[in-house]
């Protein structure tokens, strides 16, 4: 049975998040009605010039500072020349020989704890095309351009990667430092954040690539991966039985989890590329990179570093908190306004906070309990004012917008029980219902008590309904077992 | 009214001796009277040209006119005009309404000047005899069988006629100056980015320039003035003081250097014109200039280095004119295959089609290197001989166009024949220096164009150098007869 290795490379489209587009004047907001974020210059009528956003430059710049890349000092904007509906002046402009941003090198976690380095080879800017939109018209085409000039950063990898989870781990870095930077927002539903994998495979051992197959428009980490494995998957088979691989562009149907080609003929396109006449090369002052750099904020590394070093987390944890700048802040707020252990807020937003999001979709921006909601919870555990098990029935209520930790404990009644006076009542109570058993602890040996007064402490909380401090009520016990 | 230059209609207006809608409605009247014969507007707009001058009479009244308020002005119809059809005499924009002003018209309007209407020129300003036009030819109003030149052909006949006292022009490679001599009018082409380009329906963005088109330098110095400066939505339009051109006029030109480029004075150029230059070299001598025989060494490779740089960026610029958004459609497209080809086949000329399939062949992969990357070197090889030659001298002269207006119909059949009608002003273009054609003498009753070439940003003393040489001749007042 012959061997196979798997050789991918991503090409990340992150929309970046100016307020106008690359190269007009125009609003780059999400979800308006079709055509009514596209001016004269999107719309690519006869006469129009672009004019570059200088936001989209250093965006692109701090970008290139945190892969330490080498920088563009000059870089040019060329056309690629072809026609599509929603390309509305038949060329997109983009970068070619000489992009902003150059090599760089980004690590990754993999699931064995090992970190690897990725390399990446390229980013460049460039602007986004509109929309063909194919419902509603009555077999015609319609063509929504507010899309049209938004500005694109194309974050190209070297064919560094040897698995799906490789690739969704490198595409979740990517994610993670560039919402961390600010210049994107991340969101995958919208499209602000799309991978196109190349994907490969060879016999181990073997120096060249084998004939790679690209995978369109994956907007979802897991999808990078499922689409991956189905594609090496797919291209061993063929090779096996004799076959070869073709070159071509695939898409990836997420309902059915597998790839198919993409029904466009496929010509060998000559984008025609040149320098664009129209714009000037873009010269980067070494001061501007100097003040970027001074701007940059704490990147996911970084952060990692510290939150092992100062908070005392292990490094999983720490890994999954800066997974995203927005969970990274959530958490650092949560142990601020709790004041309390971090390993405890770790446990809390790694825990029933994530489990609670994945089951309802949303991203931790969404979540219906805030950070110091969460916050004022844990504060009641710490405080013991609740018990870690009551905690999670709190929590269910807060996350169905009962109210904050305080009204829902009081509501519903469930701040525990420390009055040592009621405590010993009901220990004393369920002592007297159960003279066997007590019998039966009193007679054992003394390495086998550990485990039988286990049975007085459910009955105990039973009876307390959960809200007798496990503590005080261990202690009492004890001193009325054994004497 | 109409033989007054454009300066004394100012002074006209200013002392009272006629109102704007006076000009105006005279101006109209021969456009009417005249222009059937000589075919040099697409579009008169009567209207808005009298209520503009009612305006510019209120302006007056109100003692905000400026020297170029309520006269009369022609736009070539490059330029895009606000709610006015914007043809590029194609069929391709022949239903095109501009939604916006071009830069040069805004200010013109802004000015208190008038427009008249829009003039014809050679299809996407693509030709040197007009006859490339969709709305047929125009002809040279000194010899009607003859063509005027072009592609601003329009604007330049409709001056020496005096249908205008004024009109813009643009000029990719002598579109400006050719016609201005073979119609023995004054135009000027500036430096690359003294003025700006939006809205100017682009051919080939690294060379196009707007221009003025009139009488006497003086006028030009007057018009220039309000045409030229920085404009935002051009990238490539220079952050530069525009200085007064009209007060620059005045100087002797005692010890002025002018270089005489022997490439200029050999084989191909007729007799009469070369006699005619030479006549107006020994005019400037006497007023004091000193000649100087220079060369530029790489004239002959001006023409085509041209026609690969030109046309491979005409090839992505034309590409927006694909039926999908404004424009010309074809009936009843099959498919979007067919929508592309049969509109860009059916919309476009033959010349315009010539050229885009050039220039994509330039660009195309494998053949990038040894066209347009080639041209671009040589491009600057050409660049460096004018440099050299401003070391030596102030201004270079020579002739405008190798022969006088030719006959209609002559070399349309033949595109290098007409090429080369450009071999003097091409290379102009490709340096991005400023240019100018005066009127010099007649060969066989047609005009002859002297050319003035000057150095970077040095209009004010083009201008002056050809104000003075008006100041002692008498060629700029000439007439056709019959107009």
């Amino acid at each position: 049975m012959m061997e196979w290795e798997t050789v991918i490379g991503c090409e990340i489209h992150t929309q970046l998040a100016t307020k106008s587009k690359i190269f007009s004047g125009a609003a780059t907001a999400y979800g308006a009605e079709p055509n009514t974020q596209a001016c004269a210059v999107d719309l690519g009528l006869p006469g129009v010039l672009p004019v570059l956003n200088k936001e989209a430059v250093r965006m692109a710049l701090m970008f290139g500072l945190a892969v330490n890349a080498e920088i563009g000092k000059r870089s040019v904007f060329a056309r690629k020349n072809y026609f599509y509906p929603d390309l509305p002046k038949g060329y997109q402009i983009s970068q070619f020989e000489l992009p902003i941003v150059g090599k760089g090198e980004l690590s990754i976690e993999l699931e064995d704890g090992q970190t690897k380095v990725v390399g990446i080879t390229r980013a460049h800017l460039e602007e986004d095309a509109g929309k063909s939109l194919h419902e509603d018209f009555h077999g015609m085409t319609g063509i929504d351009l507010n899309r049209a000039g938004t500005p694109l950063l194309e974050i190209v990898s070297d064919p560094d990667m040897r698995s799906g989870k490789e690739a969704s781990a490198y595409m979740r870095k990517i994610h993670a430092l560039v919402t961390y930077l600010g210049i994107c927002d991340g969101n995958l539903q919208e499209g602000s954040f799309r991978c196109d994998v190349n994907v490969s495979v060879r016999p181990k051992g073997q120096a060249e690539f084998g004939t790679r197959a690209e995978i369109k428009n994956l907007n979802s980490f897991r999808f990078v991966e499922k689409a991956v494995e189905y594609e090496v998957a797919r291209q061993i088979a063929i090779i096996e039985s004799g076959g070869k691989v073709i070159q071509e562009t695939r898409l990836f149907d997420a309902d059915k989890g597998e790839t198919r080609s993409m029904r466009s003929k496929e010509e060998a396109n000559d984008y025609r590329y040149f320098p664009d006449p129209d714009l000037l090369p873009v010269i980067v002052e070494d001061a501007l990179i100097e003040q970027l750099r001074q701007g940059l904020p704490e990147l996911p590394d970084a952060k990692k570093a510290r939150f092992i070093e100062a908070f005392g987390l292990p490094a999983y944890d720490a890994a999954f908190l800066t997974g995203s700048r927005a969970m990274a802040d959530y958490f650092e707020q949560v142990v601020e306004s709790a004041n309390c252990e971090a390993k405890m807020a770790a446990n809390w937003v790694m825990g029933e906070l994530s489990a609670a999001l994945n089951r309802a979709e949303l991203g931790i921006e969404q979540s219906p309990i805030g950070a110091s909601q969460l916050a004022g919870l844990i504060a009641r555990i710490a405080d013991n004012t609740i018990s870690g098990k009551i905690a999670k029935e709190v929590f269910e209520a807060m996350w169905s917008g009962e109210g904050d930790a305080d009204q829902v404990i009081e509501k519903k009644g469930l701040k525990q029980i420390t009055d040592s006076g009621a405590i010993e009542a009901i220990v004393d109570e369920v002592l007297a219902n159960n003279a066997q058993q007590v019998e039966n602890y009193r007679n054992a040996e003394p390495d086998k008590r550990g485990k039988m007064i286990g049975f007085f402490v459910g009955q105990i909380m039973k009876a307390s309904q959960g809200k007798a401090n496990p503590g005080q009520v261990n202690q009492l016990l004890k001193s009325k077992l054994d004497n | 009214m109409h033989t007054k230059t454009l300066a004394e209609l100012s002074a006209g207006l200013a002392a009272g001796e006629f109102t704007s809608v006076e000009l105006t409605e005279h101006f109209l009247a021969r456009i009417r009277q005249h222009d059937g014969r000589l075919n040099s507007f697409i579009t008169v707009t009567e209207e808005q040209a009298l209520a503009q001058a009612r305006e510019a009479d209120a302006r007056r009244a109100a003692a905000q006119a400026g020297p170029l308020t309520g006269i009369p002005i022609a736009h070539k119809d490059i330029f895009c005009t606000d709610g006015v059809r914007t043809s590029c005499a194609s069929k391709m924009l022949d239903p095109f309404i501009a939604p916006y002003d071009a830069t040069v018209v805004a200010r013109f309007l802004q000015a208190g000047m008038v427009m008249l209407g829009k003039t014809n020129m050679d299809e996407f300003a693509m030709g040197s005899s007009n006859e490339t036009s969709f709305y047929g030819p125009v002809k040279n109003p000194w010899d009607l069988a003859c063509v005027p030149g072009g592609s601003s052909g329009g604007s330049a006949a409709s001056v020496a006629a005096r249908l205008t006292p004024a009109a813009t022009g643009t000029d990719t490679g002598g579109s400006i100056r050719q016609p201005a001599a073979l119609c023995g009018i004054t135009g000027l082409k500036p430096t690359y980015g003294r003025v700006s380009r939006y809205g100017m329906i682009a051919f080939a963005s690294s060379l196009d320039q707007a221009g003025p088109m009139a009488a006497t330098a003086e006028d030009c110095a007057l018009l220039l003035g309000a045409m030229a400066g920085f404009d935002e939505r051009d990238s490539t339009c220079a952050e530069r003081e525009v200085p007064d051109y009209h007060a620059a006029l005045g100087g002797d030109l005692k010890g002025l250097r002018i270089g005489l480029p022997r490439e200029y004075f050999g084989e191909g150029l007729d007799s009469q014109v070369a006699a005619a230059v030479e006549t107006a070299i020994a005019e400037y001598k006497k007023l004091g200039a000193e000649v100087v025989a220079i060369s530029l060494p790489n004239t002959h490779l001006a023409v085509p280095t041209y026609y690969v740089v030109a046309p491979a960026e005409c090839s992505s610029n034309l590409s927006r004119m694909d039926g999908v958004r404004f424009g010309y459609r074809c009936e009843n497209p099959k498919d979007l295959e067919d929508l592309y080809k049969r509109s860009r086949g059916e919309g476009f000329g033959s010349e315009v089609k010539r050229r885009i399939m050039v220039g994509a062949y330039a660009l195309s992969s494998g053949y990038y290197d040894a066209y347009y990357l080639k041209a671009q070197k040589i491009r600057q090889l050409i660049s460096q001989d004018f440099t050299e030659a401003f070391k030596q001298v102030d201004v270079i002269m020579g002739p405008t166009a190798p022969s006088a207006a030719f006959r209609l119909g002559e070399k349309k059949d033949d595109p290098v024949a007409m090429y080369l009608a450009d071999i003097y002003t091409i290379a102009v273009n490709l340096a991005g220096l400023p240019g100018m054609s005066v009127p010099c003498g007649f060969a066989d009753g047609l005009p002859v164009g002297l050319q003035l070439i000057g150095n970077y940003f040095d209009e004010a003393r083009l201008l002056n150098v050809a104000h003075q040489y008006q100041l002692a001749t008498d060629w700029h007042r000439r007439l056709p007869e019959g107009f």
